[in-house]
Protein backbone atom coordinates (compact mmCIF):
# COMPACT_ATOMS: atom_id res chain seq x y z
CA UNK A 1 0.00 0.00 0.00
CA UNK A 2 1.30 3.43 -0.98
CA UNK A 3 2.12 5.62 2.03
CA UNK A 4 3.91 8.74 3.25
CA UNK A 5 5.86 7.03 5.98
CA UNK A 6 9.29 7.74 4.48
CA UNK A 7 8.46 11.46 4.11
CA UNK A 8 7.10 11.77 7.65
CA UNK A 9 10.13 9.95 9.00
CA UNK A 10 12.52 12.16 7.03
CA UNK A 11 10.79 15.31 8.32
CA UNK A 12 11.77 14.22 11.83
CA UNK A 13 15.28 13.11 10.83
CA UNK A 14 14.55 9.62 12.08
CA UNK A 15 16.31 6.59 10.67
CA UNK A 16 14.33 3.44 9.97
CA UNK A 17 15.83 2.04 13.17
CA UNK A 18 14.63 5.09 15.17
CA UNK A 19 11.10 4.64 13.86
CA UNK A 20 11.23 0.88 14.44
CA UNK A 21 12.20 1.41 18.09
CA UNK A 22 9.37 3.91 18.60
CA UNK A 23 6.88 1.47 17.07
CA UNK A 24 8.44 -1.54 18.85
CA UNK A 25 8.88 -3.43 15.59
CA UNK A 26 11.94 -4.52 13.60
CA UNK A 27 13.71 -2.21 11.15
CA UNK A 28 12.84 -4.73 8.44
CA UNK A 29 9.15 -4.15 9.22
CA UNK A 30 9.53 -0.38 8.76
CA UNK A 31 11.41 -0.95 5.51
CA UNK A 32 8.75 -3.34 4.19
CA UNK A 33 5.92 -0.92 5.06
CA UNK A 34 7.73 2.09 3.57
CA UNK A 35 8.40 0.30 0.31
CA UNK A 36 4.78 -0.90 0.12
CA UNK A 37 5.78 -4.55 0.29
CA UNK A 38 3.85 -5.13 3.48
CA UNK A 39 0.53 -3.65 4.60
CA UNK A 40 0.46 -3.20 8.38
CA UNK A 41 -2.39 -4.54 10.48
CA UNK A 42 -4.99 -2.04 11.67
CA UNK A 43 -3.51 -1.88 15.24
CA UNK A 44 -0.02 -1.13 13.82
CA UNK A 45 -1.43 1.41 11.36
CA UNK A 46 -3.11 3.15 14.31
CA UNK A 47 0.18 3.12 16.27
CA UNK A 48 1.91 4.74 13.28
CA UNK A 49 -0.85 7.34 12.95
CA UNK A 50 -0.73 8.15 16.67
CA UNK A 51 3.06 8.44 16.61
CA UNK A 52 2.92 11.02 13.81
CA UNK A 53 -0.24 12.57 15.24
CA UNK A 54 -2.06 12.28 11.91
CA UNK A 55 -5.20 10.46 10.77
CA UNK A 56 -4.47 7.10 9.12
CA UNK A 57 -5.71 8.31 5.71
CA UNK A 58 -3.06 11.07 5.72
CA UNK A 59 -0.35 8.44 6.00
CA UNK A 60 -1.72 5.52 3.98
CA UNK A 61 -3.28 5.98 0.56
CA UNK A 62 -6.50 4.01 0.21
CA UNK A 63 -6.03 1.53 -2.69
CA UNK A 64 -9.62 2.11 -3.86
CA UNK A 65 -9.20 5.92 -3.94
CA UNK A 66 -5.88 5.53 -5.71
CA UNK A 67 -7.47 3.37 -8.44
CA UNK A 68 -10.48 5.72 -8.83
CA UNK A 69 -8.04 8.65 -9.30
CA UNK A 70 -6.26 6.67 -11.99
CA UNK A 71 -9.60 6.26 -13.83
CA UNK B 1 16.04 -13.74 10.32
CA UNK B 2 15.42 -10.88 12.73
CA UNK B 3 16.59 -11.79 16.25
CA UNK B 4 13.54 -10.90 18.30
CA UNK B 5 13.13 -12.09 21.91
CA UNK B 6 10.58 -14.68 20.72
CA UNK B 7 13.15 -15.95 18.20
CA UNK B 8 15.79 -16.28 20.92
CA UNK B 9 13.35 -18.27 23.08
CA UNK B 10 12.57 -20.47 20.06
CA UNK B 11 16.29 -21.12 19.52
CA UNK B 12 16.75 -22.18 23.14
CA UNK B 13 13.81 -24.56 22.87
CA UNK B 14 15.30 -26.05 19.69
CA UNK B 15 18.67 -26.55 21.43
CA UNK B 16 17.07 -28.33 24.43
CA UNK B 17 14.83 -30.47 22.24
CA UNK B 18 17.75 -31.47 20.01
CA UNK B 19 19.72 -32.45 23.10
CA UNK B 20 16.75 -34.48 24.41
CA UNK B 21 16.43 -36.14 20.99
CA UNK B 22 20.10 -37.18 20.98
CA UNK B 23 19.87 -38.61 24.52
CA UNK B 24 16.61 -40.50 23.88
CA UNK B 25 17.81 -41.83 20.52
CA UNK B 26 21.08 -43.13 21.97
CA UNK B 27 19.21 -44.67 24.93
CA UNK B 28 16.62 -46.33 22.69
CA UNK B 29 19.22 -47.69 20.25
CA UNK B 30 21.33 -48.99 23.15
CA UNK B 31 18.28 -50.58 24.79
CA UNK B 32 17.12 -52.34 21.63
CA UNK B 33 20.63 -53.40 20.60
CA UNK B 34 21.35 -55.01 23.97
CA UNK B 35 17.81 -56.41 24.38
CA UNK B 36 17.27 -54.51 27.62
CA UNK B 37 13.70 -53.46 26.89
CA UNK B 38 10.81 -55.61 28.11
CA UNK B 39 8.39 -56.57 25.34
CA UNK B 40 5.59 -54.55 26.93
CA UNK B 41 7.66 -51.34 26.57
CA UNK B 42 9.02 -51.75 23.06
CA UNK B 43 6.42 -49.49 21.42
CA UNK B 44 6.66 -46.64 23.96
CA UNK B 45 10.49 -46.75 23.92
CA UNK B 46 10.57 -46.83 20.10
CA UNK B 47 8.37 -43.72 20.03
CA UNK B 48 10.42 -41.82 22.65
CA UNK B 49 12.97 -40.28 20.19
CA UNK B 50 10.06 -39.03 18.09
CA UNK B 51 8.68 -36.89 20.94
CA UNK B 52 11.41 -34.17 20.88
CA UNK B 53 11.01 -33.99 17.09
CA UNK B 54 7.28 -33.42 17.56
CA UNK B 55 8.33 -30.85 20.15
CA UNK B 56 10.27 -29.00 17.43
CA UNK B 57 7.03 -28.50 15.50
CA UNK B 58 5.29 -27.37 18.69
CA UNK B 59 8.17 -24.95 19.34
CA UNK B 60 7.64 -23.47 15.88
CA UNK B 61 3.93 -23.09 16.61
CA UNK B 62 4.68 -21.42 19.94
CA UNK B 63 7.16 -19.08 18.28
CA UNK B 64 4.49 -17.99 15.80
CA UNK B 65 2.12 -17.30 18.71
CA UNK B 66 4.75 -15.43 20.76
CA UNK B 67 6.26 -13.35 17.93
CA UNK B 68 5.12 -9.76 18.48
CA UNK B 69 6.54 -8.34 15.24
CA UNK B 70 3.73 -9.01 12.77
CA UNK B 71 5.94 -8.66 9.67
CA UNK B 72 8.55 -11.08 11.01
CA UNK B 73 5.73 -13.47 11.95
CA UNK B 74 4.34 -13.25 8.41
CA UNK B 75 7.79 -14.10 7.01
CA UNK B 76 7.99 -17.21 9.18
CA UNK B 77 4.43 -18.26 8.30
CA UNK B 78 5.38 -18.00 4.63
CA UNK B 79 8.53 -20.04 5.31
CA UNK B 80 6.60 -22.80 7.10
CA UNK B 81 4.06 -22.93 4.26
CA UNK B 82 6.90 -23.33 1.77
CA UNK B 83 8.54 -25.94 4.00
CA UNK B 84 5.30 -27.92 4.33
CA UNK B 85 4.54 -27.77 0.61
CA UNK B 86 8.12 -28.70 -0.25
CA UNK B 87 8.27 -31.62 2.20
CA UNK B 88 4.86 -33.00 1.19
CA UNK B 89 5.75 -32.74 -2.50
CA UNK B 90 9.07 -34.52 -1.94
CA UNK B 91 7.33 -37.25 0.11
CA UNK B 92 4.72 -37.74 -2.62
CA UNK B 93 7.31 -37.95 -5.40
CA UNK B 94 9.50 -40.30 -3.36
CA UNK B 95 6.48 -42.47 -2.54
CA UNK B 96 5.68 -43.02 -6.22
CA UNK B 97 9.34 -43.63 -7.14
CA UNK B 98 9.53 -46.17 -4.34
CA UNK B 99 6.23 -47.73 -5.39
CA UNK B 100 7.54 -48.35 -8.92
CA UNK B 101 10.81 -49.76 -7.50
CA UNK B 102 12.84 -46.90 -8.94
CA UNK B 103 14.39 -45.92 -5.59
CA UNK B 104 15.19 -47.61 -2.32
CA UNK B 105 13.10 -47.30 0.83
CA UNK B 106 13.47 -44.14 2.89
CA UNK B 107 12.33 -44.04 6.51
CA UNK B 108 9.47 -41.60 7.04
CA UNK B 109 11.23 -39.48 9.67
CA UNK B 110 13.68 -38.18 7.06
CA UNK B 111 10.86 -35.93 5.91
CA UNK B 112 11.63 -33.72 8.94
CA UNK B 113 15.05 -32.93 7.46
CA UNK B 114 13.38 -32.13 4.12
CA UNK B 115 10.90 -29.87 5.97
CA UNK B 116 13.76 -27.94 7.59
CA UNK B 117 15.43 -27.64 4.20
CA UNK B 118 12.09 -26.28 2.98
CA UNK B 119 12.34 -23.52 5.60
CA UNK B 120 15.54 -22.49 3.83
CA UNK B 121 13.71 -22.53 0.50
CA UNK B 122 11.03 -20.32 2.04
CA UNK B 123 13.68 -17.93 3.31
CA UNK B 124 15.14 -17.60 -0.20
CA UNK B 125 11.64 -17.00 -1.62
CA UNK B 126 11.05 -14.29 1.01
CA UNK B 127 14.31 -12.59 0.02
CA UNK B 128 13.51 -12.79 -3.70
CA UNK B 129 9.96 -11.49 -3.35
CA UNK B 130 10.38 -8.96 -0.53
CA UNK B 131 13.97 -7.84 -1.08
CA UNK B 132 15.76 -6.44 1.96
CA UNK B 133 12.57 -6.62 4.02
CA UNK B 134 12.50 -10.37 3.43
CA UNK B 135 15.42 -10.64 5.90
Amino acid sequence: MENRLRILRAERNWSQQDLAERLEVSRQSVNAIETGKYDPSLPLAFRIAELFDRPIEEIFVSPSRRSSKAI
Amino acid sequence: MVRTSAWRRYNWRVIWLTLAYAILLIAAVYGFKHKLIPSSLTYPIAILPALPIIGLFAAMGRYLVEEQDEFVRMLMVRQTLWASGFALSCATIWGFLENFDLTGHLDGYYIVIVWYFGLGVGSVVNKLTLGEGGC
